[in-house]
C-alpha cells in the first residue's frame, strides 16, 4: 500500500524577509523553517563554497556511492547460510493454530502483545478498535486504524491511522468507564499513520508516517522530540533496538530503503537498498545486531549492522506473494513470515531454507508478532481473525 | 525553483553518503559467526524452537488420551 507524498505548502509571513507569500516549508538541520521561495533560493546559494554546482555535487556523491559499494564488497567474504553449514539442521516443525480470535467485523490490520504475554490489541479497518484481554473484548472509539501498540506498562494503548494522528488510551479495568473522552492525541502527521511504538517507557512514541518522515513525541505534553528525515517515500514500518540502552531504531519505506536511525541526533547512520518493492515490515534479530525485512518483492531479508550489507535472502521461486510482517523466535533462528497468499513461511535464519509453510488463514496475513516470552505467535488477517500459533 | 530545490537536495545526499561511507564494518564471515553463535546460546531457551511440554504451554490444550 502506498500513496503519494505530499509537499504542504503554506501562506503566510516569511520567517526571513517578512513578506506574506506562499511558503516553503523545509527542515535546515532538522529545524523547520518557513521561508518564502525568493528566500529559499538565496540562501541555497550562499551555501555553495566556490567552485560547488549541482554538477560538481552529483558527481561527488556519485563518488560516494561507488565508494561505498566497494568497501563492502571488500568484507563480503563468505554467505551466512555457507558459515551454517555446520550447525545442526532444525528437526521436524510441529507449529498449530491454538487459538482462533473472532469478532473484528472487518479485515485485521495490526496487533501488538502486551509485556504480560497475555494480553493483546488488534485494530482492524472501519470498525473500531479492540482490545482483547482473556478474549475478552472492548472496543476503543477510533476508525481506520492502522497501527497499534501497547504500553510497556500494560496501561495503556497507542493507536493511529488515517485521520494522521497517533493517540493514545490508557486502559482500566472499569468497563464502563468511557475511553474516548480520556483519548490524548499525541502525534500529527501530514499523512496516514503507518506504524508506532513506545519507546522503552510509556512517556514517549516513535510514529512512521506516509508523509515520509518518522518522528519522536513525548506522550504527556504532545511535543515532538526529534523528527527523522531521509526516506523519500511513505515510510511502512519501524522496530525500536532492542537493548535497554538503545538509541536506535530502523525503519522501512515505498522508496525500498530500509534506514538505521540515532533517535538522539535524529541522524540515517545506515541506509539499505536491496529490496526491489515496498519494504512493509522490519524487525530486529534479537541480539540487535541484524534486523529482517519483509517486502512486496515476494523475500525477506537478513542485513547484519556491523557488516553493513545485507546477509542473506529468504526466498523461493514459487512464492510470489508480497510479505506483510515479519518477526523472529526468541533465539533468532526461525524467522516467521506473513504472505499476502494467506500463508504463514517458516525459515530457518542460519541456513536460509524454509522450514514450514502454515496454511489457516482465509485471506492475506497482514499482520504477526511473537509473544514476549516466546511460546507463541499471533497473526492477524484480512479474514477478520487473528490465530494464535504454538 | 527546481534549481534550488536540487541543489540543497544534492548537499543532503553528499552529507548523508558521507557519514555512511565513514563507518565502521566488520567482514561478513565474523558477522555470521556472531548470529550463529547468538543462536545456539539461546537455542535451548526458545519455545518455538525446542517446544515446550503441553502442560506448561498455556496455548497447547490438554487433550484427553485414547486407548484405541
Amino acid at each position: 500500500m502506498c500513496d503519494q507524498t505530499f509537499l504542504a505548502i503554506t501562506f503566510g509571513p516569511c520567517d526571513n524577509c517578512s513578506e506574506t507569500k506562499p511558503l516553503m516549508n523545509i527542515y535546515v538541520k532538522n529545524e523547520p523553517i518557513n521561508y518564502c521561495s525568493l528566500c529559499v533560493e538565496r540562501m541555497a546559494c550562499q551555501g555553495l563554497g566556490p567552485n560547488e554546482t549541482l554538477a560538481t555535487l552529483k558527481t561527488e556523491s556519485e563518488t560516494l556511492k561507488t565508494k561505498l559499494e566497494e568497501e563492502r564488497a571488500k568484507l563480503h567474504d563468505a554467505e551466512l547460510h555457507q558459515v551454517a553449514e555446520k550447525v545442526e539442521a532444525l528437526g521436524q516443525f510441529i507449529i498449530k493454530t491454538r487459538r482462533t480470535l473472532k469478532g473484528h467485523g472487518n479485515k485485521v490490520l495490526c496487533m501488538d502483545w502486551c509485556k504480560d504475554k497475555r494480553r493483546i490489541v488488534s485494530s482492524s479497518q472501519v470498525r473500531p478498535f479492540r482490545w482483547r484481554r482473556h478474549e475478552h473484548a472492548v472496543t476503543m472509539p477510533c476508525t481506520w486504524v492502522m497501527a497499534c501498540a501497547y504500553a510497556p506498562s500494560g496501561c495503556a494503548v497507542a493507536c493511529g491511522g488515517l485521520d494522521n494522528k497517533c493517540s493514545v488510551y490508557p486502559l482500566s479495568l472499569d468497563k464502563n468507564e468511557n475511553l474516548a473522552a480520556k483519548k490524548k492525541s499525541v502525534a500529527m502527521h501530514t499523512n496516514y499513520l503507518s506504524a508506532c511504538s513506545f519507546t522503552n517507557s510509556d512517556m514517549q512514541i516513535l510514529t512512521s508516517s506516509g508523509d515520509g518522515t518518522c518522528a519522536l513525541w513525548d506522550v504527556e505534553s504532545g511535543q515532538l522530540l526529534q523528527s527523522f528525515h531521509g526516506h523519500s517515500a511513505d515510510v511502512l514500518c519501524l522496530d525500536l533496538a532492542p537493548s535497554e540502552t538503545g538509541n536506535t531504531f530502523v525503519s522501512g519505506g515505498c522508496d525500498k530503503k530500509a534506514n538505521v536511525w540515532d533517535m538522539r541526533s535524529g541522524q540515517c547512520i545506515q541506509s539499505f537498498e536491496s529490496h526491489e518493492s515496498d519494504i512493509n515490515s522490519v524487525r530486529y534479530y534479537p541480539s540487535g545486531d541484524a534486523f529482517a525485512s519483509g517486502s512486496d518483492d515476494a523475500t525477506c531479508r537478513l542485513f547484519d549492522l556491523r557488516a553493513d550489507r545485507e546477509v542473506s535472502v529468504y526466498s523461493k521461486d514459487s512464492i510470489i506473494f508480497g510479505v506483510s510482517s515479519v518477526d523472529f523466535s526468541l533465539s533468532g533462528r526461525l524467522l516467521f513470515g506473513g504472505y499476502n497468499d494467506y500463508t504463514i513461511n517458516v525459515w530457518d535464519v542460519l541456513k536460509g531454507t524454509r522450514v514450514s509453510i502454515l496454511f489457516g488463514h482465509e485471506n492475506r496475513v497482514s499482520t504477526l508478532r511473537v509473544s514476549p516470552d516466546g511460546t507463541a505467535f499471533c497473526s492477524g488477517s484480512w479474514d477478520h481473525t487473528l490465530r494464535i500459533w504454538a | 525553483m527546481s534549481t534550488t530545490n536540487s541543489i540543497a537536495q544534492a548537499r543532503k545526499v553528499v552529507e548523508q553518503l558521507r557519514v555512511e561511507a565513514g563507518i565502521e564494518r566488520i567482514k561478513v564471515s565474523k558477522a555470521a559467526a556472531e548470529l550463529m553463535s547468538y543462536c545456539e546460546q539461546h537455542a535451548r531457551s526458545d519455545p518455538l524452537l525446542v517446544g515446550v511440554p503441553t502442560s506448561e504451554n498455556p496455548f497447547k490444550d490438554k487433550k484427553p488420551c485414547i486407548i484405541l
